[in-house]
């Protein structure tokens, strides 16, 4: 038997902890929807490394300083040269800075759901109210939330700043929100993506190497064979190619549908119609990702 | 508390649980078994996260196919592996995981302080949680069990890993989860022994059947046996020989075999005696004071599964007095399991 504690310590001693003994709860319970809400904001917060240690904030917080500062230098050159128009469209921002949106998602999907994995978090979730598809809508939510917000808030600088600088506001709140819908889409899909390569390892420097080498090296591919198809002439053939890379598939659609120009060789757009196919795999991409997800949960944990 | 009826879980292979048929009542449960003898699995279907093949099981009367979110809700888990991301403090985590327990914001940092400090972590709950010793991580583990204040835990082997003075905390704040927090507890182990110091009720399963529950005082009835180890002088060249004579002259069962353990390199050295009472352990005294040798060590023997298995086995009525031996039926699970001495 231990020892009787001391439930009812003496007061004799100062400097003594008293312990007042077991209290029930008996305040309430706010069940499975709240938990998952929880746990979306607790990682969306996780996504820029808040509630972690310091050392985890430095790489969000500065990709998200690059995203924001880039669109303020390009509202400073808009407000000095007096141009007429932005130097880029809302809707290729984030196609311009891909670079940096490919990082931190890569830095941040593994730590969003590798770190569960690794070090058996999981089956404590699962131990609790909510159910595996709750895990997965929480995680999969506050990844794209969290990409939302870093390809969001650059777009707002760029708006205010157009707004500063007098362009016309009909003009650039269009353009906003076409802009809107484009990176809502990226952070979708690329979120999907991440997400979903990195719950296939536990192990987190996997999991980075392999976002960075599935964004970037489908997008170099269809870049080199769309240079070599324009090159040879194939035009029609440089739309459909930018079907296979992630990046080419946003800009495709922003192009087709949010009145952007793409980045393909020449500026070339996809039709109207090739358009709709790529709006229409990029929608099913992001729901293959959410159902391989879902997949990858039902037999993980405990 | 906990209900089950023919409970069965086949995986395509093994056979997890063959109609297992337990009710639990609450206070302090202990859950013994081999590895690989059907003790997660049960809590796993006790937690609604794994469907069973057949047969029924309730949990604080809620059916566990049916209800299993609003069990999770009621009863808490530690489980056996570990589990705490190394990168956040125990308070944080455990604020996180009471809020996916439903708690709202201020509860859940209330119970989180409230909980580590009755499981023992002061100050350096604001420390990742990567520098904690096992003994601490254990609490972080039991904290978060119980952070949502259940009406039930589910704990599955709390004391792994831990050193002996560790697994007497752990045991003890066990033994608080019930008594003074008055939350029921159901702890798997595969020693008989340390449960025996801290359930009211022990249930014995293998190969997912139920061998034995019972009360823990039926199991303690059986008697507890010494080890002695004495030092050979120069009278006595063998000093092991003549305390064995001795006491065997004194009128004290004895055998220089321990029960099942067939691996006690020491065995030559080591003696065994049965004692039905205290004054079993003064007469070890003074038989070795009285030979003029050197005492170098006397514990209790604490049972193993081995001797449950056999006793099982054995005519269920009888009360055996001595342990069997290895050879006896019903014993190689706890042949593999041999290498778990109680260091207690």
């Amino acid at each position: 038997m231990p020892p009787e504690t001391t439930t009812s310590a003496p007061a004799a001693a100062p400097n003594v902890i008293h312990n007042i003994g077991y209290r029930h709860y008996d305040g309430p319970r706010l069940g499975r929807a709240y938990a998952r809400r929880s746990l979306f904001s607790q990682s969306v917060r996780g996504s820029y490394g808040l509630g972690r240690s310091a050392k985890s904030k430095v790489l969000p917080m500065l990709l998200f300083g690059v995203m924001s500062l880039t669109a303020g230098i390009l509202v400073a050159v808009t407000m000095f040269t007096h141009a007429k128009s932005l130097p880029v469209e809302y809707t290729r921002f984030a196609i311009y800075l891909q670079a940096v949106i490919a990082l931190y998602l890569a830095a941040q999907a593994p730590q969003s759901v590798s770190r569960d994995l690794r070090f058996k978090t999981v089956p404590l979730y699962f131990s609790r109210p909510i159910e595996r598809s709750d895990y997965v809508a929480a995680k999969f939510a506050a990844m794209a939330g969290a990409l939302f917000i870093l390809t969001s808030v650059p777009l707002l600088i760029l708006y205010a700043g157009a707004l500063l600088a007098k362009l016309d506001f009909l003009d650039q709140t269009k353009g906003l929100a076409q802009g809107l819908v484009c990176v809502a889409l990226l952070s979708l899909l690329f979120g999907g993506i991440g997400l979903v390569v990195s719950a296939l390892t536990p192990r987190r420097g996997f999991g980075v190497a392999a976002v960075i080498a599935v964004l970037t090296v489908p997008y170099g591919a269809v870049s080199a064979i769309q240079g070599i198809a324009f090159v040879q002439g194939k035009e029609a053939a440089v739309g459909w190619l930018g079907l296979f890379s992630p990046v080419t598939l946003i800009d495709g659609v922003q192009s087709a549908f949010l009145g952007g120009t793409s980045s393909f060789p020449n500026g070339l757009a996809p039709s109207t119609a090739a358009g709709f196919v790529y709006l229409l795999v990029t929608l099913g991409v992001i729901a293959g990702c959410y159902a391989l997800l879902s997949l990858r949960y039902r037999k993980a944990g405990l | 508390m906990i209900v089950t009826e023919s409970l069965s879980k086949r995986y395509p292979r093994v056979t997890a649980l063959d109609r297992l048929s337990v009710d639990i009542a609450p206070g302090v449960t202990g859950l013994v078994g081999a590895n690989g003898a059907g003790k997660s699995t049960l809590i796993k279907i006790l937690l609604g996260l794994a469907p069973a093949t057949e047969g029924t099981a309730h949990v604080l009367g809620l059916d566990v196919t049916k209800d299993g979110s609003t069990i999770r809700e009621r009863v808490g888990y530690m489980p056996e592996h570990d589990c705490l991301p190394p990168d956040v403090s125990a308070t944080e985590f455990v604020v996180h995981m009471a809020r996916m327990s439903g708690l709202p914001p201020t509860a859940a940092r209330e119970r989180t302080a409230d909980t580590l400090r009755h499981v023992g972590l002061y100050e350096e709950r604001y420390r990742p949680i990567g520098g904690y010793s096992t003994g601490m991580k254990q609490r972080v583990k039991l904290a978060q069990a119980l952070v949502h204040d259940p009406q039930l835990v589910f704990l599955d082997e709390p004391t792994n890993g831990l050193d002996p003075v560790g697994r007497d905390e752990m045991l003890g704040l066990i033994r608080r989860v019930h008594t003074d927090f008055g939350i029921s507890v159901l702890v798997t182990s595969h020693l008989l022994g340390e449960l025996e110091r801290t359930c009211d009720h022990v249930v014995v399963i293998d190969g997912g059947k139920l061998l034995r529950s019972s009360a823990t005082d039926e199991f303690t009835q059986v008697t507890t046996s010494l080890a002695v180890e004495v030092t050979d002088t120069d009278t006595h060249p063998d000093g092991t020989e003549a305390l064995r004579a001795a006491l065997v002259s004194a009128g004290a069962a004895v055998s220089t075999d321990a029960a099942g353990a067939a691996s006690v390199v020491s065995s030559g050295h080591l003696l065994y005696v049965e004692a039905p009472g205290e004054e079993t352990y003064d007469l070890v005294r003074d038989t070795v004071a009285g030979l003029g040798l050197g005492l170098i060590r006397m514990e209790q023997r604490r049972h193993r599964i081995a001797e449950v298995f056999s006793t099982a086995d054995a005519a269920a009525g009888t009360p055996a007095t001595v342990p069997a031996t290895a050879g006896a039926p019903g014993a190689p699970h706890a042949t593999q399991d041999g290498g778990a001495h109680d260091a207690a």
